[in-house]
């Protein structure tokens, strides 16, 4: 059996030191720049608090991940080269990268640290992640959200590498690391900037009778009857118009989260070797509550009882949960 | 169930207003020590909010008689009791019941869940409340029972008691 | 502006699923008359439509190598399903024609063998650049996303590399890709029961916002912009910045027209203002953008751009 460890967000040195105590085996952050897809205002670790970071976490027995997993653009490539030397320095135990260019400066320059891959290289075949493995010495790769369990299984058998997949958080419809629907309303790029859906771009506008329209640069990307469960307002989650249906209607996916806290076990089976919680721009109540939860699911699957999920739908995006593409090809 | 927005925008008593202001004025010292004694212990919230510490934030308890207007500038630090008629300027506006709003500054609930079931509303500059929102969130410990515990036996009983009624009138 | 005869122009993928008689008018008037240089084919979006072009595919190769036109074909931009793997590994075998790969498993699969870089691999800097460069890239397609001071810089590594260097400068601008059918999801259907109802949409599905704003395209798997990018008045800079091809997309108006246009602006022959009249004409109402080129939100369309 996998050791299924607990690869837990951490927005801000608060939410690590949370996450840490809450029992997670290793954290993920970024620094306060475009050098990672969370780059969102206010969050992220200054050199100094990553270092006081690490320490907190290494005493702990908690391993600390830094996301180097934007693309920088030609002209910014030393922004995410310094970002990784700091990080060598700092005592981080992996990097997760998304850039070829990026990933080669690492395996060059730092041959002793580990290189994960993340989600944003959309590496969905076993032959692209060989690609990465064979190139870049990749550990260990997380995989887009879009695979069914047969098929991770499947690609477990064929790679070299540990394998890490999404059970809770954000549920991203678009394959990651491939999506420029923010720059196209707003100028600021996923890809190259780490932001989606920037706050500086959203406004909510109420009406008299509690109908909330949220909008992102001017455009109208959903509007809530005064009693309906909201969600964020990425472009990916919004509600449009087109010509054959009568209705405004989610083109793409409603506000809803991905739960995976049921199917834990079948992805053990299946050769998974760690699992993520996503939400870095999430608060310290949500990393205790989610962090907690899966922490005794874990522990219980792995001392062979019954695991009890705590109820998490209330931290839940439109307070609904999926378990999207893993359970079933019709998601498609 | 009634919105908090129309909670907020329910027709006014005739002397309310009165009413509201001196509320204000009895509640004003107490908010200035409070929010005195929060900065000088938490200093590295600021850097969090940036270009932020100079946006004025109408932090708007719906069943409280007043609201809050808080300037988060270290060089000048505001947070006053303010009547809500008229509405005072402010970069953005947080609306929502008292004690979740200090569950949300403590961290005890999270801004995005409250925000996704229509419990807490925002307006205005959404990058600047999403300043706050991380600045407070990186604060260790409680303000809630910080400031409480400057007030003492009191101070911490009100606090008890304010979070029963709040837990009952969740469930 | 220099009158420029080494700068290529391209026709990129097509990326909707039009019915086999379109497809082959189209390529038949593309190789009797378009004045582009490379034409690239294949299936890039939805391994589903791969079979119903296969049998046309020699026959339109041939036709527009007849015609003096470079073929490259193209692989798939998202690798997952069995029949998706097995497709990019055996076009990642061919010797001729040339291959532009678009996704990671084609890289695997090519080995050192010359390849292009499609514009869904991600080739944003120059480190990157360089890496595919020593692995065996000939030409790099960059994103449209990126930038004018970043494509000169990308575009002056790859060309000190000895790289083909090329930017999409007509056509709507792949947004996203995605493991759904939105367009299945739009009849509600899923993927594997769509019954191809992609093939009405020969421009894309187009998106409103509930107040009525067109936003964006839905193509299958694909969300497109509403938008057509168009560089016409941004050309000669790119050619200044050492661009080596320039991409038209194939789009549901005149592309025969349209090449025209960005040849005679390529040529000298016509002043960009006066070809952006013609250019107009040609794509009826359709808007135009340039935003991402000037680094602002790609559906916008910057004023007075021309430089001079």
């Amino acid at each position: 059996m996998s050791l299924a460890e607990l690869i837990c967000p951490a927005g801000t040195p608060a939410a690590l030191r949370t996450a840490v105590d809450a029992g997670a085996d290793a954290v993920y952050c970024g620094f306060q720049d475009a050098t990672n897809a969370r780059n969102f205002p206010g969050l992220n670790f200054t050199p100094e608090e990553l270092a006081e970071a690490v320490a907190y976490a290494h005493a702990r027995g908690t391993k600390v991940l830094l996301a180097l997993n934007t693309y920088p653009p030609a002209g910014k490539v030393d922004l995410w080269r310094q970002a990784a030397d700091l990080g060598a320095r700092l005592g981080v135990d992996a990097f997760i990268v998304a850039d070829m260019g990026v990933a080669d400066y690492i395996a060059c320059t730092h041959p002793q640290m580990r290189l994960h891959l993340s989600v944003q290289a959309a590496a969905s075949s076993p032959e692209a992640i060989r690609y990465y493995c064979e190139n870049f010495g990749v550990k260990r790769v997380v995989l887009p959200r879009i695979l069914t369990i047969p098929e991770i299984r499947q690609i477990c058998k064929e790679i070299p590498c540990e394998i890490e997949t999404f059970i809770f958080g954000n549920h991203g419809l678009m394959v990651e690391g491939r999506c420029s629907l923010t720059n196209y309303l707003t100028g600021q790029s996923t890809n190259m900037d780490g932001v989606c859906s920037p706050a500086s771009d959203v406004e909510y506008r109420r009406e008299a009778d509690g109908t909330m329209f949220s909008q992102l640069a001017g455009f109208t990307i959903d509007c809530f009857g005064p009693e309906e469960k909201a969600g964020y307002p990425t472009i990916c989650k919004g509600r449009y118009r087109t010509d054959h249906r009568d209705d405004a209607y989610y083109a793409f996916e409603e506000p809803i989260s991905l739960n995976l806290s049921r199917l834990l076990p079948e992805l053990i089976d299946a050769g998974v070797h760690a699992f993520k919680i996503e939400g870095r721009q999430r608060s310290k109540s949500y990393v205790r509550g989610v962090v907690s939860a899966f922490r005794k699911a874990v522990d219980d699957i792995r001392a062979g009882r019954p695991a009890d999920i705590a109820d998490l739908v209330a931290l839940t995006e439109g307070q609904k949960q999926t378990q999207g593409a893993f359970e079933t090809k019709k998601w498609r | 169930m009634i919105s908090v927005t129309e909670r907020a925008r329910r027709a006014r008593l005739p002397g309310e207003a009165a009413v509201a202001r001196l509320t204000c004025a009895v509640v004003q010292p107490l908010l200035s020590r409070v929010v005195r004694r929060i900065a000088e212990s938490h200093p590295s919230v600021f850097a969090r909010l940036g270009p932020h510490q100079r946006t004025a934030f109408l932090i708007d308890p719906v069943e409280l008689p007043f609201a809050l207007l808080l300037r988060p500038d270290p060089k000048a630090l505001v947070l006053r009791a303010v009547p809500r008629d008229p509405m005072p300027d402010a970069g953005a506006v947080i609306r929502g019941k008292f004690l979740l709003l200090l569950e949300l500054i403590d961290s005890e609930e999270d801004g995005d869940a409250a925000f996704f079931s229509r419990d807490l509303e925002v307006s205005g500059d959404t990058e600047a409340v999403v300043r706050l929102r991380n600045a407070l969130d990186d604060m260790d410990g409680s303000i809630a029972e910080e400031s409480a515990a400057m007030f003492g036996r009191p101070g911490r009983a009100i606090l008890a008691r304010l979070r029963r009624s709040y837990a009952e009138a969740r469930t | 502006m220099a009158v420029d005869k080494m700068t290529k122009l391209t026709l990129g993928p097509l990326v909707y699923h039009w019915s086999a008689d379109r497809r082959r008018d189209f390529y038949a008037r593309i190789a009797d008359e378009a004045p582009v240089d490379e034409v690239y084919l294949g299936e890039v979006i939805c391994s589903k439509r791969a079979p119903f072009q296969e049998a046309d595919l020699p026959a339109i190769i041939e036709r527009l190598e007849r015609a003096g036109k470079t073929v490259i074909l193209s692989s798939l931009a998202e690798v997952m399903l069995k029949r998706e793997r097995k497709a990019t590994a055996d076009l990642a075998e061919l010797e001729a024609p040339e291959i532009e790969i678009n996704n990671a498993a084609g890289l695997y699969a090519r080995g050192r063998r010359p390849h292009r870089i499609g514009p869904f691999m991600n080739a944003y800097n120059e480190a990157t650049i360089g890496w595919m460069a020593a692995q065996g890239a000939t030409h790099v397609c960059l994103p449209a996303e990126l930038p004018a001071p970043s494509i000169a810089i990308a575009a002056k590594a790859a060309r000190d590399l000895g790289l083909g260097v090329e930017v999409q400068v007509f056509g709507r601008a792949s947004l996203a890709v995605s493991a759904r059918c939105y367009h299945a999801r739009a009849h509600g259907r899923t993927k594997d029961n769509c019954q191809f109802v992609c093939e009405d949409d020969a421009d894309g599905m187009p998106l409103r916002t509930t107040d009525d704003r067109p936003i964006l395209r839905v193509n299958g798997i694909q969300t497109q912009s509403e938008t057509y990018i168009n560089l016409l008045p941004e050309t000669g800079r790119l050619i200044a910045d050492g661009l080596t091809h320039l991409r038209l997309m194939p789009q549901s108006v005149d592309m025969v027209e349209v090449a025209s246009v960005f040849r005679s602006v390529l040529g000298g022959a016509r002043d960009p203002l006066e070809a952006e009249t013609a250019l107009r004409e040609a794509c009826g109402e359709v808007r135009f953008s340039n935003g991402f080129y000037h680094g602002q939100a790609g559906y916008r369309r910057i004023a007075n751009a021309v430089p001079a």
